[in-house]
C-alpha cells in the first residue's frame, strides 16, 4: 500500500474506548522497552550481583547474630524478602533518569506530541521498570534454593510474589519520575536518587524487624512504603511473623500510592519539555 | 471531553492562525503578540536568529508549551482547550535527531503507530508503506544506531506520518546533514506537500533550503513576525539581486557570514536544555 491510500485518518480511531485506549499506549511503551532489554540481557545479570552480596555476605555474617528476628525463623529466612524488596527499590529508585535522558535526545518532545494519555506513558516506563524487578524476583528465588533457605515455593504464594514485586516497581519507579521531572537535570538526579534510597531503606523492616527499633524510627517506617512491600514479601516467603499487616492492607497502601504518584508524574512529565 | 465535531473538522480552514499570540519566560517575552495565518497545504519557512522566539512559537503550536495570552488555532483546533484534538492532526519532527536508537526502525514506527491508536491490521500496512516512501525498507529491521543521518531524519519524517497529519511541524529538518542527504529529504517534503495536500510548516537556518523549498517565508524578530510573503517577493523588497540571505540580515539585523556558529548552535542548546 502506498502513503496516502489510507481511509479517513484520525476520526475512526479516536471512537475507541478510553480505557482500552490508554492499556494498549501503555504497553506500547512497555514493549518498546522491552525490545531493548532483550537485547542488552547484561543489565540483568549485573543487577543480580548486589541482592546477591547481601545474602551470601551479610546475611551470612547476622545469621550467626541470634535473636535478630524474635521468631522462630532463621535470619536468612528473614532477610531474603528484604534483599527482594531492596533490590526492586534499587533498580526502580533511579529509573527515572531515562525521562531525563529521553528529553535530551528529544524522544520525550516527540512522545508527548502524540495523542497517548501522559498517564499511559507514564505508566508503560513503570512496567518496564517491573520486569526488571520480576528478573530479582527471579534471582533471590535461585539464590535461596542453592544456599537453601527455607522458603515458601508454592506456585501460588510466588505469584502473589510477582505481583507485589510489580507493584513495588511501578511505585517506585514512578516516584522517580516525579522527582526527575522536578529536578530536570542528571547531575541533581543522581544526588538526591542517593539520599532516598538510604532512609528508605534503613527505615524499613527490610533488613531487622520494626520492634528493634526506636520509636521515632518506628513512626518513619510505618509511612514508608518499602516495609509494606517488605510485610507482604515476607509473609509469602516465609510465613506471617510477628507484627504483619494482612495482605489486603499491604496491597491496599502499595497500590493507592502507585496510582496516585502514576498522576503526579503525569501531571509533571510535560514540564521536564518545556 | 466532548468537542463539536465540525470545529476541527473544516477543511477550508486556515492550517495555522494566531491571534495575538504570546509567551513570556520572567521579563523576557519570547514571543510577542503574533499574528500569523498559514493557508493549508502551504510549504511555510520560518526564518530568524538564534532567539527571536522560532521554537518557543514551535513548542506552543504543538502543544508542548501553553501561551501566556493570546490563542492559536491548528488544524482548525484550539491549542489550549482542544489540545488532544490538535494532537491527532499533526506531526513533528524535532531539531535533534531523536528516533531510538536502541530499537529498529520498524520498532520506532511500531510504537508511534500504537501510541496513535492505528489498529494492528492497518498497523503493518502503514508501517510498510512510510518505509518505502521513506526508502527505508531494505534497512526497517536494523537497529537505528548503526543508520546514517539522513536514514535517520527518514525515519522521523515516517514516524511522524503514520497516522496522516493535516500538519506536519519540521524543526531544522536537514541541519547537519550532508547535501545528497539534504536532497532526499527536500525531495519527500515536497512529494508530501504535491501529492497529500499536509501543510509543511518548518523552521531553517538554511536560506538555500527556505529558498528553494518555501513558497512562503516569515522573518522572525525579537517575538514578532517582521516580513512575510514568497522568497522572491521579499528579495525584490530589499534590492534587486538580493538573496534570501540579505534579505535575512537585513530584517533581523545580523550578518550571514557566520555558518560556522549557526552549526554550533545545536551543541550550545543540548548543553543548556540539560542544565534546565
Amino acid at each position: 500500500m502506498e502513503y496516502g491510500e489510507h481511509a479517513g485518518p484520525q476520526a475512526a480511531w479516536a471512537d475507541s474506548v478510553p480505557v482500552i485506549a490508554f492499556l494498549r499506549q501503555t504497553l506500547a511503551v512497555a514493549q518498546a522497552e522491552m525490545h531493548k532489554l532483550r537485547r542488552d540481557p547484561w543489565e540483568l545479570l549485573t543487577r543480580a550481583v548486589q541482592p546477591a552480596l547481601w545474602l551470601l555476605i551479610f546475611g551470612e555474617v547476622f545469621a550467626r547474630v541470634r535473636g535478630i528476628t524474635g521468631g522462630g525463623i532463621s535470619y536468612l529466612s528473614f532477610l531474603a524478602p528484604g534483599v527482594l524488596a531492596q533490590s526492586t527499590l534499587f533498580i526502580a529508585i533511579f529509573y527515572g533518569i531515562i525521562v531525563i535522558w529521553e528529553r535530551d535526545l528529544g524522544i520525550l518532545q516527540k512522545l508527548l506530541v502524540t495523542p497517548a494519555a501522559r498517564t499511559a506513558l507514564v505508566l508503560g516506563k513503570g512496567l518496564s521498570a517491573a520486569v526488571r524487578g520480576l528478573a530479582q524476583a527471579l534471582i533471590v528465588y535461585l539464590l535461596a534454593a542453592v544456599i537453601g533457605v527455607p522458603l515458601r515455593f508454592s506456585p501460588l504464594s510466588i505469584a502473589a510474589v510477582l505481583v507485589f514485586v510489580s507493584l513495588g516497581a511501578v511505585l517506585f519507579s514512578t516516584f522517580s519520575l516525579a522527582i526527575a521531572c522536578l529536578l530536570r537535570t542528571r547531575e541533581r538526579f543522581m544526588g538526591i536518587g542517593q539520599v532516598l534510597t538510604m532512609p528508605l531503606f534503613f527505615a524499613s523492616n527490610a533488613i531487622y524487624p520494626i520492634s528493634l527499633m526506636p520509636r521515632w524510627l518506628r513512626v518513619v517506617a510505618a509511612v514508608n512504603p518499602l516495609s509494606y512491600l517488605v510485610d507482604a514479601l515476607r509473609t509469602l516467603m516465609v510465613g506471617k511473623v510477628p507484627g504483619a499487616f494482612s495482605l489486603w492492607v499491604d496491597f491496599g497502601v502499595l497500590a493507592v500510592l502507585a496510582a496516585v504518584l502514576v498522576m503526579v508524574a503525569a501531571r509533571l512529565y510535560p514540564k521536564v519539555a518545556r | 471531553m466532548s468537542i463539536p465535531v465540525d470545529s476541527c473538522q473544516n477543511p477550508a480552514a486556515p492550517a495555522i492562525e494566531t491571534r495575538e499570540l504570546s509567551c513570556s519566560f520572567g521579563k523576557l517575552v519570547a514571543v510577542n503578540r503574533l499574528d500569523l495565518s498559514v493557508p493549508p497545504g502551504a510549504l511555510f519557512g520560518l526564518l530568524g536568529p538564534n532567539g527571536a522566539g522560532k521554537s518557543t512559537l514551535i513548542k506552543m503550536l504543538i502543544t508542548l508549551l501553553p501561551p501566556s495570552s493570546g490563542s492559536a488555532r491548528v488544524a482548525g483546533c484550539d491549542i489550549r482547550t482542544q489540545s488532544v484534538e490538535v494532537r491527532r492532526r499533526i506531526g513533528y519532527v524535532p531539531q535533534l535527531l531523536s528516533a531510538d536508537g536502541a530499537l529498529t526502525g520498524r520498532e520506532n514506527l511500531e510504537l508511534f503507530a500504537r501510541l496513535y491508536g492505528i489498529p494492528g491490521t492497518e498497523r503493518a500496512q502503514r508501517i510498510d508503506g512510510v518505509l518505502s516512501v521513506m526508502k527505508l525498507q531494505d534497512v526497517a529491521d536494523n537497529l537505528v544506531q548503526r543508520y546514517s543521518g539522513g536514514m535517520i531524519r527518514r525515519l522521523e519524517i515516517g514516524q511522524s506520518l503514520l497516522h496522516d497529519p493535516r500538519v506536519l511541524f519540521l524543526d531544522e529538518p536537514t541541519v547537519g546533514l550532508d547535501p545528497l542527504a539534504r536532497q532526499a529529504v527536500w525531495e519527500r517534503l515536497q512529494t508530501l506537500r504535491d501529492a497529500h495536500g499536509i501543510t509543511l510548516f518548518m523552521t531553517t537556518h538554511d536560506m538555500e533550503e527556505a529558498d528553494r523549498l518555501c513558497e512562503t517565508v516569515a522573518i522572525m524578530n525579537h517575538g514578532r513576525v517582521v516580513a512575510m510573503g514568497r522568497p522572491d517577493e521579499l528579495k525584490a523588497s530589499v534590492r534587486e539581486g538580493a538573496s534570501l540571505g540579505d534579505v535575512f540580515a537585513y530584517y533581523s539585523g545580523e550578518t550571514l557570514d557566520q555558518e560556522g556558529e549557526y552549526r554550533g548552535v545545536r551543541g550550545t542548546r543540548r548543553t543548556a536544555s540539560r542544565l534546565g
